[in-house]
């Protein structure tokens, strides 16, 4: 029983996780709260939707090409609308990336209506693997196996390319890491294509295994995964990937625990108390303040 | 009797023993000076002596009372006021409001003070406010700037803001952190004046500065630091000729 | 006099009454966050938490017991401001982002709490009866906005507003200064609570049914929107934000279905061409001096 639960909160984990790498990263490199974030997640699950319902195309390429789509999105967000607030004040970026929010949901209302939509039942073949007295999905499975996959090509990136290099410097020190020569509109660029990438496999694993895809899914998962974030130490990537699967199982094993209806608040009561006795997040690194 | 004291004080952040043992006392109505190399922990020694750190060992006493691990408000409203190395104004505010803030402490009403906005009590606990501020910009001669805002001042005018600022708090003890850092050899000069000036009246100053002409033109006692130890104190002309600060300042072999 | 109140409203078409008594309790819910966020600079993510305290306390006080209006609103406001107090003590320790992300957090519990209890119907929500008074309720709304507006016209121009901006400017030279940053963001952070539940108290008697999901993020949002596109810290600036952002689905009716759509590319554009706010870096005070001719005139930039 605990076993199960372990695995149904790692799946729901590491989605979170995938959406929180997305906060983290942007936050870490200029310091905004990317609230459209949440959004890219929903387009990602319905370019998805679209690509297998529509055109019909394989899961997996359908993936590939969502995840190819939100990289675009995400990129030609940050040019409109923060890439001319960046000497502005941080509170300016954050209404404008709200404003985003508010524009990419009513989009796909008009678009895709009020109603949740779902994966045909035969995306993912369903397969029960018994593990002793738990069982594990194929679909689960998968998306575990993506998720880490993925995870594991962020941390690739991050550590051992020369972007990802440029990336570690900026989020070190924007102003000194452009004095060095580090390309920083260039650097931000691709931490907006690899968050954004990355949310949207998000959406589309959540899309397949809750079998929803809805235009205001984007609101509650993208808030969750930043309290991950947050959770894990804000700008630290181990910190998102271990603050999301902490929230999904905690959020799991309290539905089980019978507090299903206080399922939205279980992740926020964790995040406020780890912040209440450290105030950095689990990961994060204190900064002494320069007097 | 000393107005400050500091004993045995020593502070670690993380390994790093940033000062070590340091003992020092300010008496009333000197002018003392801290100098020293850079990062020998001069202005930590102002950020422990402020609250702003609490000293890992030791005692700093002001008027006798001992004051560490104290809250930074609580010791400004015991009668220390500071000015910061790199400039800390309210910039967004007026050079009337930053000084009328700096007065804080001599005022009593808060939340139920706006309330009662038009009352006598508050009207005049207010006056009483604009005069201490007004006191201070005329000594620090910023009178004509008091409704630009902080940060479309100059440079230097902005150092003497901080001076004024902290003058409005009617500190006992003044602490200024290179008040002359940036400034032109003929603002340094009137600076000096200006700090004599306060001096004048009864207000004791402890000051860190970078520049040995300014020290050397207005201090009574001279200490110096360097790697968080105090190698020397003395008057002027004992600090000049102290082997052991020739050579932190200009690294062995130099005093031959 | 109340006759002649009844008079003056029926004068009035409903549609617009009720566009004007939107805009007032928006004034008075701007004004509150404002003190928070614009004055002080703290960034609060969960105002509307605020306000949804002060709506159920009302709304179960005009359920259950007969008081005043007025009493009643004071209390909804009393309660907003306690517990704003008692999760303020704890959480305005933690700075920038991290406050406001405690701050969302906590509203996302508030109203998942409210979804649950008994006393404010759980997910169904409660309908309001008609407050307890004989003044029309569109006066007792201006006037509620017109006492918040002129007492937080006092709060700026006095010690305890300027140490607000103080703690916003600079918090560490505010502490050097003798000001205790902590007592004071707190205060500042109930007497905002306060204003929200009393402007819930008056939306759940405007609104005659309240449900705890109208107090979401999204609220918090709105509100947060009003302050900063009026531009923070300013009076008029909130009174502006206020009255556009409340009057704006109204004008943008004929849009229908692209109103959101608009609303949000709206935002984006205004940021970015007026990223201070509307009326940010406008300085009242001395526009008025200005236009009387007593100001000296102002120093070339250098």
């Amino acid at each position: 029983m605990l076993l199960q639960q372990l695995i149904n909160g790692i799946t729901l984990g590491s989605t979170y996780a995938l959406i929180a790498l997305g906060y983290t990263m942007v936050y870490g490199i200029i310091a905004l709260i990317n609230f459209a974030h949440g959004e890219i997640f929903m387009a990602g699950a319905f370019a998805g939707l679209f690509m297998v319902t529509v055109l019909k195309i394989n899961i997996f390429l359908s993936l590939i090409l969502s995840m190819v789509f939100c990289m675009i999105m995400g990129v030609v967000i940050e040019r409109i609308a923060y890439r001319p607030l960046r000497k502005s004040s941080r509170l300016s970026a954050l209404i404008s990336a709200i404003g985003v929010s508010i524009f990419l949901s009513t989009l796909a209302l008009m678009v895709f209506g009020a109603d949740a939509k779902g994966f045909p039942d035969n995306t993912i073949p369903l397969i029960q693997i018994k593990l002793g007295p738990a069982e594990i999905s194929s679909l689960q499975l998968l998306i575990l196996g993506i998720s880490a996959f993925l995870m594991m090509a962020l941390e690739f990136i991050v550590r051992k390319t020369k972007i990802g290099k440029a990336m570690r410097a900026t989020s070190q020190d924007y102003h000194t890491a452009s004095l060095m020569g580090v390309n920083v509109n260039r650097v931000i660029s691709v931490t907006f294509a690899l968050g954004s990438s990355l949310a949207a496999a998000g959406g589309v694993l959540v899309g397949i295994l809750y079998n929803s895809v809805s235009f205001n899914m984007g609101l509650m998962a993208g808030l969750k995964a930043f309290a991950a974030a947050v959770l894990g130490g804000i700008g630290s990537i181990p910190g998102a990937m271990f603050g999301g699967i902490f929230l999904g199982v905690a959020e799991v094993m309290g539905v089980a625990a019978g507090y299903s209806s206080y399922r939205d608040a279980i992740a926020f009561a964790i995040l406020v108390l780890v912040l209440l006795i450290k105030p950095t997040g689990l990961f994060g690194q204190k900064i002494q303040k320069k007097v | 009797m000393s107005l400050l004291r500091m004993e045995d004080v020593s502070i670690r952040f993380g390994g790093l023993l940033a000062v070590y043992n340091v003992n020092l006392s300010v008496q009333p109505g000197e002018i003392h000076s801290l100098i020293g190399p850079n990062g020998a922990g001069k202005s930590t020694i102002f950020n422990l002596i402020t609250g702003i750190y609490k000293p890992s060992e030791g005692h700093i006493y002001f008027d006798e009372k001992r004051i560490e691990g104290k809250k930074p408000y609580h010791i400004a409203a015991l009668g220390i006021a500071r000015t910061f190395q790199n400039i800390h104004l309210f910039n967004d505010l007026t050079v009337l409001d930053n000084v009328l803030i700096g007065a804080h402490t001599s005022g009593k009403w808060d939340l139920t003070g706006s309330l009662l906005k038009f009352t006598p009590w508050v009207r005049s606990d207010e006056r009483k406010l604009k005069f201490l501020a007004m006191e201070s910009l005329e000594a620090m001669e910023l009178t004509d700037k008091t409704n630009e805002l902080a940060k479309n001042l100059p440079y230097g005018e902005q150092r003497r803001l901080e001076i004024a600022r902290a003058l409005a708090v009617k500190p006992k003890l003044l602490l200024l952190d290179e008040p002359a850092a940036g400034m032109n050899p003929h603002e340094k000069q009137v600076l000096m004046e200006m700090v004599k000036i306060i001096r004048g009246k009864g207000i004791t100053i402890f000051l860190v500065e970078h520049d040995m002409k300014f020290v050397m033109g207005i201090s009574d006692q001279i200490a110096v630091l360097d790697y968080g130890v105090k190698i020397a104190e003395g008057l002027s002309e004992e600090i000049r000729t102290n082997p052991k600060v020739i050579e932190a300042y200009l690294g062995k072999g130099a005093v031959h | 006099m109340v006759e002649m109140m009844q008079n003056l409203i029926d004068q009035i078409d409903p549609y617009t009454l009720q566009i004007l008594m939107n805009i007032g309790i928006a004034i008075i819910m701007a004004l509150g966050l404002n003190l928070i966020t614009g004055v002080t600079g703290q960034l609060s993510l969960g105002h509307a938490a605020f306000m949804s305290i002060g709506a159920f306390t009302s709304a179960i006080l005009s359920i259950h017991y007969n008081l005043p209006f007025s009493l009643n609103l004071l209390v909804a406001g009393l309660t907003a401001a306690f517990i704003g107090a008692l999760i303020g003590f704890p959480i305005l320790r933690l700075t920038g982002d991290y406050l406001a992300i405690a701050t969302l957090g906590f509203a996302e519990i508030l109203k998942v709490i409210f979804l649950n209890l008994n006393i404010t119907n759980k997910a169904l929500g409660l309908s309001v009866p008609p407050p307890n008074t004989d003044i029309p309720m569109p006066f007792v709304i201006f006037f509620v906005a017109l006492v918040t507006i002129i007492f937080m016209s006092f709060i700026h121009n006095s010690r305890f507003g300027r140490s607000l901006m103080a703690i916003r400017e600079d918090e560490i030279a505010a502490e050097a200064m003798g000001i205790n940053a902590t007592r004071y963001k707190l205060q500042a952070f109930a007497v905002g609570s306060f204003l929200a539940g009393v402007g819930g108290g008056l939306y759940a008697h405007v609104i005659a049914y309240i449900n705890p999901s109208d107090f979401g993020f999204m609220k918090s949002i709105d509100i947060l929107n009003m302050v900063v596109l009026g531009g923070l810290g300013s009076i008029p600036g909130a009174i502006l934000g206020a009255s556009v952002l409340a009057s704006a689905p109204e004008f943008l009716r004929f849009m229908q279905q692209y109103r959101m759509l608009v609303y949000g590319a709206l935002l984006v554009f205004l940021m970015v061409f007026r990223p201070n706010g509307l009326l940010g870096g406008v300085n009242f005070t001395r526009l008025v001096l200005k236009i009387i001719g007593k100001n000296k005139p102002a120093r070339a930039a250098k």
